[in-house]
């Protein structure tokens, strides 16, 4: 390869890699605020701020969801398989909603540690098949599907 | 195999032989986007959750994936044309900016009007998709930078180092939903292991993608030959060309 083509090639990919470094840094020191929620666990041992407004994100307990009579009041707790918090929302909740099922909740801690969400939304896996084989599997495994948060 | 290399870099050459390749990657294009659409739009069961409304993976994902490799197509030719000068890198890189930017479009719209009624909401700042919609700044911001200079050679050097800096988003897009927490779900088709996705919604899917790469070609080369007969406009060669056929 000629000299000056060598030296452009040699520039060239020193700014690839000297910009992946640059934006790789920022995104680490920014890692909880690129994060979009936080799991449980870190709400329960009092990582995540209760003087604002945060996202929690887990599973929805099995038979946990509490639906009022009267209004659109629902409680419901949100597992990482370590720990669990409550939650309470009132307002219409997206159709993918359900219990075993992941969910992404906004709002802020109460003293008891209850998330009273402003908004409520479900956060969908990567699974898709159809009808036949869900009920085909569900007959084989009661609880199919990967744990939901690392 | 150099040679071969040598003949794109000669616009007489390229016009000529992309000419040949439109003439019959069009219809198999064409094919391809019918034969997956009808098999993922009717033929394909739906999704045991989330019923009919998933079928929109069938534009979604195959647009994403090529807007993602459409880009290190620019970036690879913004290489060249730094390191090699070579003019036709440069018509790539630039012709391949709008196509992107039309593919990234796509995915993130239809990404949220599947978001409204899977999630609930249209859009969320969530790793995945602000960093997709940083793509689209890149590309748009390649297509601008490349018209705000009158001398297109600085153009072209400014857009390849705008493409090269901003290579490190795409495997930041890629990674984002294994590295964060995200409201977008992780990759269901992978490369080694079960895919998470039933086989039989799958096949459409491999399809769509293989058309839509299929699609990027045609376009991408006709945006090439738009850009070849204006900047050749004058000269003998396309004037011949023209005149033979």
């Amino acid at each position: 390869m000629h000299p000056v083509r060598k030296q452009r090639l040699i520039l060239v990919s020193l700014v690839v890699v000297l910009s992946s470094a640059a934006t790789g840094l920022v995104a680490f020191a920014l890692r909880d605020n690129i994060n979009l929620f936080y799991p449980p666990a870190d709400v329960v041992a009092g990582k995540a701020p209760t003087d604002r407004s945060i996202r929690l994100g887990g599973m929805v307990v099995e038979g946990s969801i509490e639906r009022s009579d009267t209004d659109l009041d629902t409680t419901f707790w949100v597992t990482d398989y370590e720990a669990s918090v409550p939650v309470r929302y009132s307002g219409i909740l997206p159709d993918l909603f359900a219990e075993g099922e992941g969910v992404v909740a906004e709002g802020t801690l109460d003293e008891s540690g209850m998330l009273v969400a402003t908004q409520v939304l479900a956060k969908h896996d990567e699974n898709y098949m159809p009808p036949e084989v869900a009920a085909a599997l569900e007959g084989k495994t009661a609880s199919q599907g990967q744990p939901f948060l690392p | 195999m150099w040679t071969f290399i040598h003949k794109l870099g000669s616009p007489p050459w390229f016009f000529r032989f992309s000419g040949t390749l439109v003439r019959w990657l069009l219809p198999i294009t064409v094919t391809l986007l019918l034969v997956g659409a009808i098999w993922g739009l009717l033929v394909a069961p739906p999704d045991f959750r989330q019923g009919n409304s998933y079928r929109i993976i069938y534009i979604h994902v195959p647009a994403a994936v090529v807007a993602l490799a459409g880009y290190y197509l620019m970036a690879f030719a913004g290489a060249v044309s730094l390191i090699w000068r070579i003019k036709m890198a440069d018509v790539t890189m630039r012709a391949s900016a709008p196509v992107g930017a039309i593919l990234t479009a796509i995915a993130l719209v239809t990404g949220a009007i599947w978001g409204k009624p899977t999630w609930g909401t249209w859009w969320i700042w969530d790793a995945r998709i602000t960093s997709m919609l940083i793509l689209l700044f890149l590309y748009l911001g390649v297509v601008a930078l490349f018209e705000a200079y009158e001398n297109k050679t600085a153009a072209a050097r400014a857009c390849a180092v705008l493409s090269l800096v901003g290579m490190v988003n795409i495997p930041i897009i890629y990674k984002s939903v294994d590295w964060w927490y995200s409201l977008h779900q992780p990759a269901s088709i992978k490369f080694s292991g079960e895919s998470a996705i039933d086989s039989s919604m799958l096949y459409p899917l491999l399809l769509m993608i293989v058309a839509f790469y299929c699609l990027f070609t045609v376009t991408l080369l006709l945006n090439m030959r738009a850009e070849l007969v204006w900047t050749h406009r004058e000269s003998g060669w396309l004037k011949q060309l023209i005149g033979d056929s």
